[in-house]
């Protein structure tokens, strides 16, 4: 399926939810609200003609605008077709619907955007840190994060 | 007892021997536990594979704290695995050693500058006693720094050391 | 001018003075100092969790039951084995009897199970699908990966 039908068939089923799209590009991609992310995410894998059962991947993103966002990385392994989906949300409340209830690979996906970014998934089983020590204070890849100074009585930087 | 606890007032020629006995028979098994944590565990590997074989100085891998003499840390030394190596060390029984292999367990490495979650050098967590460095540094330097920890060991002594 | 079984006491003797020579050599030579850190128990350098006591399975025991009762029936084999020259026929349909009554007993344990080490008969998990097992479109020509008209 191309991308425009790909668009065509989520705009005819979810309407508002489907905020923005840029298909002429070398990945198209199409923005979705941050509410309704598993409801569509759900959709696109059990649809029969879409079938999207790879997630290849989930990455936290923080944009120029100061904005958090998510963008996944979908393709079908049986339709031989790919897409990616964003959603955006604040720094002031950055809750997002988790997807790991829809591909089982994103769990340990948004546990990681949660340990660089700071991005709350809601109705992840699991929410903890992965890389980072349980008590670290801080998410290191956002643009506006300084180092600690100590942990545990080691210092940190340099 | 313990006689390598002992501090004797004077040095004589029994002491002495008695010294050079324990210190050659400690330098000759030098039992290492191995750390390989990333790159310079390869260079580690190929230290103890056949062309450069790192047990014919006595050193043989052991893989757990209680068996060994020396700790040799190789590799990237992250803050979450800081406390373990303190484990660990402290698990080890004395005599004890510290080896810090390549740039990133000696003082941080190429991560100095930005590595948020990497220890710069491992002696901020425990006492290292030889410094090898490069990135990685070859086997001959490896094997180089295990006989800097043989001369080290060398001149221990159970007589007291007078200023 | 020792009998056998002095020759045997001294041996026993040298034994045991060898094992405790390297011992207490060792306990006179090394330090001790031992504070909590170093006595807590080795779990790859994380803080242990539960116990070290966990229960075996009973199988090993079993193995071991079977083996020490033939252990010993080879034991009664060996001192037999060098008087057979001077007994002759009696020496052997002795055995022989001997021999039947515990491979009677063996049999029993093979047919039983005792012997076999179990093996886990594997699982194979069953998934929750919702897609076709086969491509839908199975048979299409082309390379895969074209965003083309399907």
């Amino acid at each position: 399926m191309t991308p425009q039908e790909i668009l065509d068939k989520l705009t005819s089923q979810f309407g508002d939810a489907i905020l923005e799209s840029k298909l002429d590009v070398a990945q198209p991609w199409i923005k979705i609200a941050r509410d309704r992310a598993e409801g569509i995410c759900l959709y696109l894998r059990d649809e029969p003609s879409l079938q999207f059962d790879y997630l290849m991947c989930l990455s936290g993103v923080e944009l120029s605008d100061g904005n958090l966002g998510v963008v996944y990385h979908l393709s079908s392994i049986i339709h031989k077709h790919k897409i990616v989906l964003k959603t955006v949300c604040s720094k002031e409340d950055p809750h997002i619907q988790s997807a790991s209830a829809v591909w089982g690979t994103a769990n340990w996906h948004e546990r990681e955007a949660f340990d660089m970014f700071g991005i709350i998934f809601d109705g992840h089983p699991d929410l903890r840190r992965i890389l980072l020590p349980d008590d670290w204070e801080g998410y290191p890849l956002r643009k506006d994060y300084k180092v600690q100074e100590f942990y545990n009585g080691i210092k940190v930087p340099y | 007892m313990g006689i390598l606890d002992l501090r004797l007032e004077k040095s004589n020629i029994v002491i002495t021997s008695l010294d050079n006995l324990l210190n050659w028979a400690r330098l000759s098994s030098l039992w290492q536990m191995q750390f390989g944590l990333a790159c310079c565990a390869i260079e580690m590997m190929a230290a103890s594979a056949s062309n450069f074989d790192i047990m014919r100085f006595g050193v043989i891998p052991r893989a757990t704290p209680r068996q060994t003499d020396v700790m040799i840390v190789a590799g990237t030394v992250t803050i979450k695995m800081a406390s373990r190596i303190k484990r660990l060390y402290d698990q080890m029984a004395e005599p004890r050693y510290v080896l810090s292999m390549g740039s990133c367990s000696n003082c941080g490495g190429p991560y100095w500058e930005h590595g948020y979650h990497v220890l710069k050098g491992v002696d901020r967590v425990i006492p290292v006693d030889v410094y090898v460095p490069g990135c990685p540094p070859r086997p001959e330097a490896l094997l180089e720094g295990i006989m800097k920890l043989q001369e080290k060991v060398r001149q221990e002594s159970i007589a007291k050391k007078s200023a | 001018m020792l009998t056998e079984f002095g020759r045997l006491f001294i041996f026993i003797i040298l034994g045991v003075i060898f094992v405790a020579a390297g011992l207490i050599t060792a306990w006179l030579l090394r330090p001790h100092r031992p504070y909590p850190e170093k006595l807590a128990t080795y779990e790859c350098g994380e803080e242990p969790i539960g116990n070290a006591w966990i229960r075996f399975n009973v199988r090993f025991y079993v193995i071991a039951l079977i083996f020490l009762i033939f252990e010993v029936e080879i034991v009664f084999l060996f001192p037999w084995a060098l008087v057979y020259r001077e007994l002759g026929l009696f020496a052997f349909v002795e055995m022989a009897i001997f021999l039947l009554i515990l491979l009677v007993g063996f049999a029993y344990v093979w047919v039983k199970g005792d012997l076999d080490w179990d093996k886990p008969r594997p699982e194979i998990p069953s998934i929750r699908r919702t897609m076709p097992a086969e491509s839908v479109g199975a048979g299409h020509t082309g390379t895969g990966l074209t965003q083309g008209a399907k």
